[in-house]
Parts: C-alpha cells; sequence; structure tokens
C-alpha cells in the first residue's frame, strides 16, 4: 500500500455517521490495520472494556454522547490508548479542549485518507 | 407599507416638539422678565405718585402761608392804622392820603386807597383814585359784617366800582361810636401771589370762596364747572395740615390732580391743579421706555426660542435619524449573522455526505488495485471517473469550508485580518453570482500584505456591498471586475495604508448622484430593492476603521471604489 506499513495496528473508529465509519474502516483494514468501527460512544466505551486498541479514531460531533466526553472516558481508562479525534469545520475550539485532555491530535472532516493514515503512524510511534 | 405612516408621524412629532420647546422657552424667559418689570415699575410709579404729591402739596402749602401771610401782614397794617391815629386824624382826606402814600412807598401798590367808614355807613374820608367820597356802604354786605368784628376781610367783589376788588376793615371806637378804617387791596397784585403757581403744561392754582366763585382771575375757560369743588369746600374742616391732595376724571374724562389748601381760616380755598398725565409726564416716560424695554426683551427672547427650538430639533431629529440608521445597520448585520447561521448548518449537512461520497470512491479506489481489476479494459476510465468524484468532493469541501468560515466572522471583535484572504473568500463566494451575470473578476492582491487590526465582519460587510453593487451595476450587459489591493505609504492623514480598489466597468454614475451615494437613503434602485443604506454603512465602518472610503465614475466607462485602510502603528503592528 504505497509504502504505509501499518499491519496489526488496533483500532477503534468511533462515527455517528454510519457510512462514512463503515467506508473508512474498509479502508483501514485494507491497509492492514485491525479495525472495529462503532456508531455511537456508547459502544464505544463497551468497546475498549473488551479489547485493548492502540489508537482510537474519534468523531467529537454524536449523537448520543459528546466526543469530549467520551475522550474523558477513554483516557482515564485508558491512557496509553492515542486518541484522534475528527471534528467538523470551523469547531476546532472543541478540538483544542481534546487537546488539553490529553488527545494526540485532531483531523477536520472532510479529510483525506493519506492524511489519517499518517496521522495514525505518528500517534502509534509516538506511544 | 408602514415606511410612509412611519415617516409621517415624526414630522408630526417634530412639530409638536418645536412648538413645545419655543412655548416653554418664551414662557420661562418673558413671564419672569414681565413680572419683574411689572413689579419695579408699580414700585416705581407708587413711590412716585408718592413724591409727585408731596411736592405738589407742599407747593400749595408754601402759597397757602404766603397768602395768609400776605392778608395778615396787610391785616396788621391797617390795624396799626386804626390804633396809631384816632377817627379825627383819619377822617381828614390829606392826613388819610399821606398814610396811603406811606403805605404805598412800603408795600407797593398793594393798597389801592383807604377809606374811613362811620357808623351809619358812609364813608367819611377816602384817598385812593376811584371818586368815592361820601359813598354810602349802609347797605353793603361787608359793612353790617365788618361792624360785628375787630376786623374783616372780604370776598372779592364789584363793590360800587364796578371792578372786582376785595377789602380789609378794622373797627374801632371813637367816642363810643363805632368806625371802620378800610382798604382796597390791589386785586392784580394779590392774583400774582397764586398766577405764579404755574408747573407743567396744565399745572394752575385760583382760590374759590365758599360759594365757590374766583376770588382771582375767573378761569372760566379752563374750570367751568366748579361743582367738583364744593366737596372740598364742604370737607374743608377735616383737611389734614390743611391740605387734601385727590385725583379724579374731570368731566372730560382726563385725570386731574386737585390740590386743596384753605385760606383765612377756612373762608377761601386755595386750589392747585394740573392734569395727571402732565404731572406724571416723567412717569409716562418711563413707563414707556421700559414696555419698549420689555417688547424689545419679548422680541429678541422669542426670536432666541425660535432660532434655538429650531436648531434643537434639527439636531434631535438628526440624532433620531442617526438612530434608525443604526438600527438598519443592526438589523442588517443580524441578517447576516442569520444568514451565517444558516450557512454553517447547510454546510454541515452537506459535509458528511460528500465526505462518504469521497471515501466511497477511495473504497473503489482501493479495490481497483487487486489484480482482477488491473485488467479490464476500462481501467482507466474508471480511475479518471474516479479521480474526478474525488476532485468535485474536494471542491465541495472547499465551499462548506468558505462559508463556515464566513459564517464564523459575523462578531465584530477587533482582531488582526488579513484583506486579501478575506477579499479571496469574498471573491469565491460572488463567483457563481458573477458569472450567472457573465462577469469576470480579476484579483490583483499584492503579496506579504501587513495584516490590518478591524472587525472582519464589518470589513466583509464592506466589500461583499462593493462586489454586489458592482455586480448589480453590471448584471444585464457583463464586463470585468477588478479588485486589487496595494501597500501605500505615508497618507498625510492615515500614515501607511492598503489601498483596495473595487472597479467595475458598467454604466457609471451620473455626477448629480456621485455627491449623494454615501448619503443614507439614496438610492437608485427600484422600490423595494435597495434601501439605500449599504453605502451609507459602508462609509459609517470604514469612517470608523480610521480609514477612507471614495467613489469616481465615469459615464460608460464604470465605477471605482477606493478603500484606504491604516496599518497599525510600527510598534505594535509589524513588530
Amino acid at each position: 500500500m504505497k509504502g504505509v506499513h501499518s499491519d496489526d495496528i488496533r483500532l477503534l473508529l468511533v462515527d455517528d455517521e454510519v457510512g462514512f465509519a463503515e467506508v473508512i474502516a474498509k479502508r483501514l483494514r485494507k491497509r492492514g490495520m485491525v479495525v472495529q468501527a462503532v456508531f455511537t460512544g456508547t459502544d464505544a466505551v463497551r468497546a475498549i472494556r473488551k479489547q485493548d486498541f492502540d489508537v482510537a479514531i474519534l468523531d467529537l460531533k454524536m449523537e448520543d454522547m459528546d466526543g469530549i466526553e467520551v475522550l474523558k472516558i477513554f483516557k482515564r481508562a485508558y491512557p496509553e490508548m492515542a486518541v484522534i479525534m475528527l471534528t467538523g469545520h470551523g469547531s476546532e475550539t472543541a478540538a483544542k479542549e481534546g487537546l488539553e485532555y490529553g488527545a494526540f491530535d485532531y483531523l477536520t472532516k472532510p479529510c483525506d485518507l493519506e492524511d489519517l493514515v499518517e496521522k495514525i503512524n505518528q500517534a502509534v510511534q509516538a506511544s | 407599507m408602514t415606511k410612509q405612516h412611519d415617516k409621517q408621524k415624526p414630522n408630526n412629532y417634530y412639530r409638536l416638539l418645536t412648538r413645545n420647546m419655543l412655548l416653554t422657552i418664551i414662557i420661562v424667559s418673558v413671564m419672569p422678565m414681565i413680572l419683574i418689570s411689572g413689579l419695579i415699575l408699580y414700585q416705581f410709579e407708587n413711590s412716585y405718585q408718592e413724591k409727585v404729591h408731596a411736592h405738589l402739596k407742599e407747593l400749595v402749602l408754601k402759597h397757602k402761608q404766603n397768602i395768609d401771610t400776605f392778608l395778615r401782614e396787610k391785616l396788621d397794617n391797617i390795624r396799626f392804622l386804626g390804633i396809631s391815629f384816632s377817627f379825627d386824624e383819619l377822617k381828614d382826606e390829606d392826613f388819610l392820603r399821606d398814610r396811603l402814600a406811606g403805605l404805598q412807598q412800603v408795600y407797593g401798590r398793594v393798597f389801592v386807597d383807604l377809606g374811613v367808614v362811620n357808623s351809619e355807613g358812609i364813608q367819611v374820608a377816602y384817598a385812593g383814585p376811584f371818586k368815592l367820597g361820601r359813598a354810602v356802604y349802609s347797605d353793603a354786605s361787608w359793612f353790617s359784617t365788618a361792624l360785628q368784628r375787630d376786623y374783616f376781610k372780604s370776598d372779592v367783589f364789584l363793590g360800587l366800582r364796578g371792578l372786582p376788588h376785595f377789602i380789609i376793615a378794622v373797627r374801632e371806637n371813637w367816642k363810643g361810636e363805632k368806625w371802620i378804617l378800610r382798604a382796597t387791596i390791589d386785586f392784580v397784585a394779590f392774583n400774582n401771589l397764586v398766577e405764579n403757581i404755574r408747573i407743567g403744561q396744565t399745572g394752575f392754582a385760583f382760590i374759590l370762596n365758599r360759594k365757590a366763585e374766583f376770588q382771582t382771575k375767573p378761569l372760566l375757560e379752563l374750570v367751568p364747572d366748579r361743582e367738583p369743588y364744593m366737596g372740598f369746600l364742604r370737607d374743608s374742616r377735616n383737611f389734614k395740615d390743611g391740605v387734601r391732595i385727590v385725583e379724579q376724571d374731570n368731566s372730560t374724562g382726563h385725570k386731574i390732580i386737585y390740590v386743596a389748601a384753605v385760606l383765612k381760616h377756612g373762608d377761601w380755598l386755595l386750589v392747585y391743579q394740573q392734569k395727571a398725565s402732565d404731572a406724571f409726564s416723567d412717569l409716562g416716560t418711563t413707563i414707556r421706555i421700559t414696555l419698549a424695554l420689555i417688547l424689545m426683551g419679548t422680541i429678541c427672547i422669542v426670536t432666541t426660542a425660535f432660532v434655538l427650538s429650531r436648531k434643537m430639533v434639527a439636531r434631535v431629529a438628526k440624532a433620531d435619524r442617526e438612530n434608525e440608521l443604526m438600527n438598519d445597520q443592526i438589523v442588517e448585520t443580524g441578517k447576516l449573522a442569520s444568514l451565517g447561521e444558516m450557512a454553517t448548518g447547510i454546510a454541515h449537512e452537506i459535509n458528511n455526505p460528500v465526505a462518504i461520497m469521497v471515501e466511497e470512491a477511495g473504497w473503489i479506489e482501493d479495490l481497483m488495485e487487486e489484480e482482477e481489476f488491473q485488467k479490464g479494459e476500462n481501467l482507466a476510465e474508471f480511475e479518471r471517473a474516479l479521480k474526478q468524484i474525488k476532485t468535485q468532493g474536494r471542491r465541495c469541501k472547499d465551499i462548506t469550508h468558505k462559508l463556515l468560515s464566513f459564517a464564523r466572522k459575523t462578531d465584530s471583535r477587533i482582531q488582526d485580518v488579513s484583506v486579501n484572504a478575506l477579499l479571496e473568500e469574498l471573491i469565491m463566494l460572488s463567483e457563481q453570482r458573477a458569472k450567472y451575470s457573465n462577469v469576470t473578476i480579476h484579483a490583483a492582491l499584492q503579496e506579504n500584505l501587513p495584516t490590518v487590526r478591524v472587525s472582519e465582519s464589518e470589513l466583509q460587510q464592506v466589500f461583499l456591498n462593493l462586489i454586489n453593487n458592482a455586480l448589480d451595476a453590471m448584471e444585464k450587459i457583463g464586463g470585468n471586475l477588478r479588485i486589487s489591493t496595494q501597500m501605500e505609504e505615508s497618507h498625510i492623514i492615515i500614515g501607511d495604508h492598503i489601498l483596495i480598489e473595487v472597479a467595475d466597468d458598467g454604466p457609471g454614475i451620473p455626477t448629480v448622484n456621485l455627491a449623494k451615494i454615501f448619503d443614507p437613503f439614496f438610492t437608485t434602485k427600484p422600490v423595494g430593492k435597495g434601501t439605500g443604506l449599504g453605502l451609507s454603512i459602508c462609509y459609517g465602518i470604514i469612517k470608523k476603521m480610521g480609514g477612507n472610503i471614495e467613489a469616481r465614475s465615469v459615464i460608460d466607462g464604470g465605477t471605482t471604489f477606493t478603500v484606504k485602510l491604516p496599518l497599525p502603528k510600527s510598534e505594535e503592528g509589524n513588530a
């Protein structure tokens, strides 16, 4: 996959936009990552209790739970797991707040997949 | 719709305001002036009247004393004569003539003649100019009265000689018989005592007896009716200090001052009279001057009040208009803000589907890398189509991003703003409309411009307005819209600044209108299309930023708006 080597990265993708989450999951899997996609904040919290992940990709704007709240739970329960936030354009304030709670970085939606992959790799290397 | 109604109401309102202000100023200023002037005038009139009265009283009193003294002196002279000489001596006419000559030598021609009358009323001796020797007075009223008293002063009467005169008589005894020494007082000399009292134009004096007959020169033309004086005569015993002063209207309707004093122990009345208008002529002048001053003051006050209230109401009206304008501006800003919110919503809604589409296309691309597809004959076409989807998706993303950042800037906080970035965004937003109107936008933005410290949303409003106006102007015919920025140095007033030009090649603005385009409510657009506020708001915003906005136009050549925005002072800005 064009020099990107992302084998065995365990990744949790949290986004309530099902179509988006699914296609991103598929594309990341194709790049060798082990991806689980969940569509609500609640499912995300359940998922990390069952299984460890190296990186979580977290949409900050979801129907059931505020992304920042999910982030806080993630960082409390699994501080070693890197979190990359996804935010809408113009809502960077929330993302910056997220950085204060220990998120690795953020990307604005819609983003290039290549950018996302690169960010994931950086996060893994950093942790 | 309600606009016309709204505009009519203020007119009434301002008229009413002007009127109220005018009345208030006039009442508040004129009333005290009139009150104070009236009070002072009243006091002055009173004291002046008192003064005039006192003066007249004193004058009359003095003359009364003069006359009384005169009469007493003359009487004393005659009494002295009667006591000093016997009846025998005095009945000698030569002797009597000598005595008269002596009296006339000392007192002048006051004594006209002397006569000695015996108890039967026969004048036994006479010295004087008339031929009255052996005249018989037994029937004369004065004779019987004189016989009963030690001395007697008669009223004026014509007597035997047929000329007005009055006599002084003293009664003496000689050998048991009563006889009378009688002297006639010169009427002219006596009259002079009274006639000298003349004041002003209408003041004169005269003497009346108890029957209101003139004891001095009759002034029948001046005093045709002596009825008013009867009152004084009846009342004369009650005069305080022997003088009474009264003001009353006479038969011709003039107000007259009467000053009366009793003479001869109440037998005679000295009357001085003068028209009040004459006596108080100085007062009249003062009143006239005061009234003239009050009138002038009132005119001044009314004029001032008129001008002042007009000016003030004009100011109020201007302030109201500005306020209204501000409100309109706020509404405009509000509209922009709600538009921004709507745009945000739409942008967010579109973002997700677009993201999914782009990602699905990416997924297909991923799959296309599988070998089974690599052999497909349409592979290149697939790849091109996918690339196109991605490209268009990115374009959508760009648009929504621009919309979002536009919407975010509806706050009026002062911040560092890059003019070029702001213009690029606006050009991007306006491109679709420009294309529709067949207008090409040319941007010539100088690179590396410093930022300006302004409210981004306000600046955005200004340029959006200018661009929209330019597009409106070229809507039918199409054309070119040139937007340029450049750095300029050291303007006299605003110092270093950025110069932005928005130029269209539309039909241009006639010179008559060009002078008015920044005026509020000036519009050439059809009714209902434009508020006429856009450019005046732009002007207000740019002026507030310390900048400058100008327009120049050539008919059929187009219009250019030039905006100059000052740069922050170097110590805080480019450091």
